[in-house]
């Protein structure tokens, strides 16, 4: 009854093709970005950007980025922990060689140079496939992560191996380091998420977004109808390791201001944005938000629940928390196998019709 | 619709966890779950049972009672960050995460917030000079004092002789593993030992290519910065390749009850170095007997007396509890905040006969904490395990540390991150 496209004429291609077609969506979306961009930053308090919001952000922008590859190329990819690493200590090491560098600059720069790196390990998928291209970028993360234990310029020599972000401004606001205002820290995030999403939107609906899909859904029909395999993997990489690598390099300027290789960016952390994709959905941008929404906010609004609420032990409420989102996580799987976004997509194509299913 | 529903059930579950602030509270980030849980769980119940002792035979103190949230951080550094975040607005006075890498991400926050942070025996080791890190301590003792402590250990049984001889290092590839190389660098050129290094990534369990290494290049002494599920793994390879027990000697993180009773028999003679006393003979059990273990009131599964892990919990919280009542005193006041809290625990002088009046005698040094010297003497002792017995004994008294090392890379250190961050000295 309220959700229906009828009466929604479009009269130009542009229009036609836009991403909300449906002028609901369309409000609910500029809405959405309104509050983000204007409510949020004025209620927002130094727990909820730190624990809850930013946490957010960055985990979308990673999923993002392994969506990309995943998702929409087809490459499983095992890496992410590590081309995470690349992002962080490229952006120490521009932040500390280059103090006058905007951060802004720093972050941007690490996603290229990350870019680079995940163009390098993704060489081997002009050969191989499917669970063997998940072993060798398994190769990928484990290599990474030792290099950045091992060489100790990537630390600048530090004693401790810990990598720290000093304090930088962006526009007049201070968003890394210990004196930075949730608010600031919040929207400079928001600002990475809205036009990364807006790109990776918009590159999935491209030539090079369809040349994916077809490599994704049968690579050698793709070849015979004219798609370059190498091309159309190398930049798969290439742009999917830029969105992991910027994702960890505001996990390390931004958010966590303090950072160990081996702890911050190893394989679980790999796994992680991997779960992520698959229970937010395959192969869409919504799903990478909501996959990560469900992985990141769960444990804490769980915890928040359990011990808070109903005041558990800290150690069951952790276990339980364990339980309860593999269970939830069996639970979408099963009802839905394609992902919160298909189950969103379901429930759409529902209230279409909604209230007169004939 | 599904996001704002999650929204606002979390806004709903916020609004209600936090305390009510009329108490002295000591947020407690423990873990007690996770690889490092052995090593979590002894500690976060001795530092909960012993503000319960103080709640319930003096009524706090000062007579204002005390509070111990705890939260789970599971030993990583996010979850810790959660913590924190989600801790701090109640009132908190003091930060003990008992994490290195936690600690890292910590200095600057608690710094910019004005909450102090205790971190006794661990975090980051430059900390001890008050003069750049204001509102971290890590009193009694440092890694570095460890450190030189094993190295002084191996001197008093080599008769003041040990050049040439080999110390093997098995370290988590951490930050808090890498925290002792520097020291034993320097201590190695000064006394000329020759010094080798064998990381063991998280969480530890996979340690034979190491202990390969170690059969095969036979060092004289062998070194452990381990924690959690990487101590009985180390001790039990060490035993497996007949490893003599009595030359291989662990920090105070790699000397507990959980680290040897795995390895049985076998793990007899290993040492340990500690800061402060072993057992549970001391007046202060009977206390804790009669108030909190009979009355039903002991921390987590209540299992855990007398261990060294729990002991170390006391003993923390033990300088904390002395350092609010400092505070008390200093600034007149029962309610403190965490401002005076911090000038609590600077001025904070624990002498034997205090500790004696806490039914804790010869618990752990005397010492007194400076404005410029936030790391205390860094006495330690060396303990040793007697696997008939089941217990640990003290071998050694407690002896101080080679300051001249010591204070040297601390001055470099520090200054190093004072430089980076552009902070102005204290203390002047």
């Amino acid at each position: 009854m309220f959700y229906r496209e009828a009466g929604d004429f479009k009269t130009s291609y542009a229009a036609d093709q836009q991403t909300f077609a449906i002028k609901l969506d369309r409000r609910a979306y500029y809405s959405l970005l309104a509050v983000a961009f204007l409510v949020v930053p004025l209620v927002i308090n130094e727990y909820w950007a730190s624990a809850v919001l930013v946490p957010f952000l960055i985990y979308a922008i990673a999923a993002l980025g392994l969506n990309i590859l995943t998702g929409y190329c087809g490459q499983v990819s095992l890496g992410s922990g590590g081309f995470m690493a690349v992002g962080a200590y490229s952006c120490y090491k521009l932040m500390t060689a280059f103090p006058e560098l905007s951060i802004f600059l720093c972050v941007l720069i690490s996603g290229g140079i990350t870019a680079i790196v995940g163009m390098l390990f993704g060489l081997p998928s002009l050969r191989i496939k499917g669970f063997y291209l998940a072993v060798a970028t398994l190769a990928a993360q484990f290599f990474l992560v030792w290099l950045f234990n091992k060489v100790s310029w990537f630390y600048n020599y530090s004693a401790s191996g810990q990598i720290n972000a000093p304090e930088r401004e962006f526009v007049g606001f201070i968003v890394t380091g210990p004196n930075s205002s949730p608010a600031a820290v919040y929207l400079f995030c928001l600002i990475f998420v809205v036009a990364l999403a807006w790109l990776a939107r918009n590159l999935t609906r491209s030539a090079t977004g369809r040349n994916w899909m077809a490599i994704r859904d049968m690579d050698i029909a793709a070849e015979i109808i004219g798609v370059n395999p190498l091309v159309a993997k190398l930049t798969a990489f290439s742009i999917s390791s830029f969105y992991v690598g910027i994702a960890g390099a505001l996990l390390f300027s931004v958010y966590l201001g303090a950072v160990e290789v081996g702890e911050a960016f190893g394989i679980q952390k790999s796994f992680l944005i991997l779960f992520m994709i698959i229970i937010g959905g395959l192969g869409s941008i919504l799903g990478s938000f909501l996959g990560a929404a469900f992985m990141v906010l769960m444990p804490v609004l769980l915890k928040n629940v359990l011990v808070g609420q109903l005041g558990w032990a800290t150690d069951i409420a952790a276990h339980f928390e364990f339980v309860i989102v593999g269970g939830l996580i069996l639970f979408f799987l099963i009802v839905e196998p394609h992902g919160l976004a298909q189950l969103w997509r379901t429930i759409k194509e529902k209230l279409r019709l909604w209230p007169f299913p004939h | 619709m599904k996001k704002t529903h999650l929204g606002i059930l979390a806004a709903a579950a916020l609004a209600t966890a936090m305390p009510v602030q009329a108490d002295l509270v000591f947020p407690s980030l423990s873990y007690r779950t996770g690889p490092y849980a052995a090593g979590g769980i002894p500690f976060a119940d001795g530092y909960a049972d012993y503000f319960t002792l103080l709640n319930e035979r003096d009524g706090g103190i000062g007579g204002v009672p005390t509070q111990v949230p705890e939260c789970e951080t599971g030993y990583n550094t996010e979850k810790g960050v959660e913590c924190y975040e989600s801790t701090k607005g109640s009132g908190a006075l003091v930060y003990q995460p008992l994490s290195t890498g936690i600690t890292y991400q910590l200095i600057p926050k608690t710094t910019a917030d004005g909450i102090p942070m205790h971190t006794m025996g661990y975090g980051r080791t430059s900390a001890a000079n008050g003069k750049v890190f204001s509102h971290t301590f890590n009193y009694p003792a440092n890694y570095w004092n460890g450190a030189s402590g094993v190295v002084n250990h191996l001197l008093d049984i080599n008769d003041g002789n040990i050049k040439g001889k080999k110390l093997a290092l098995v370290y988590h590839n951490s930050a808090y593993g890498k925290e002792p190389i520097r020291t034993l660098e320097e201590l190695s050129k000064k006394h000329g030992f020759e010094l080798m290094l064998l990381p063991v990534d998280h969480p530890g369990q996979e340690q034979k290519s190491q202990w390969l290494q170690i059969r095969r290049e036979r060092p004289d002494y062998v070194t452990m910065w381990g924690w959690g599920v990487m101590n009985p793994t180390a001790i039990q390879e060490a035993a497996n390749i007949r490893y003599p027990m009595e030359n291989f000697i662990g920090i105070w993180w790699s000397g507990s009850e959980n680290d040897v009773l795995p390895v049985g028999e076998a793990a007899h003679g290993y040492k340990a170095m500690t800061f402060h006393n072993v057992g549970s003979d001391f007046p202060v059990y009977a206390d804790l007997k009669k108030y909190v273990y009979d009355a039903g009131k002991a921390a987590g599964a209540g299992d855990q007396m007398g261990t060294v892990l729990y002991n170390r919990g006391i003993y923390a919280a033990m300088l904390a509890a002395e350092a609010a009542r400092t505070a008390q005193e200093l600034h007149d006041t029962k309610q403190i905040t965490a401002a005076q809290m911090r000038d609590g625990m600077e001025a904070l002088e624990i002498t034997e006969e205090r500790m004696t009046e806490l039914g804790m005698p010869n618990f752990g040094p005397s010492f007194k904490v400076s404005c410029a010297n936030h790391g205390g003497p860094g006495d330690a002792a060396v303990q040793q395990w007697d696997a008939k017995a089941g217990e640990w004994k003290l071998i050694s008294d407690f002896k101080p540390s080679d300051q001249e090392v010591i204070g040297a890379l601390i001055e470099e250190d520090s200054n190093a991150y004072a430089a980076e961050n552009n902070i102005s000295m204290g203390c002047n």
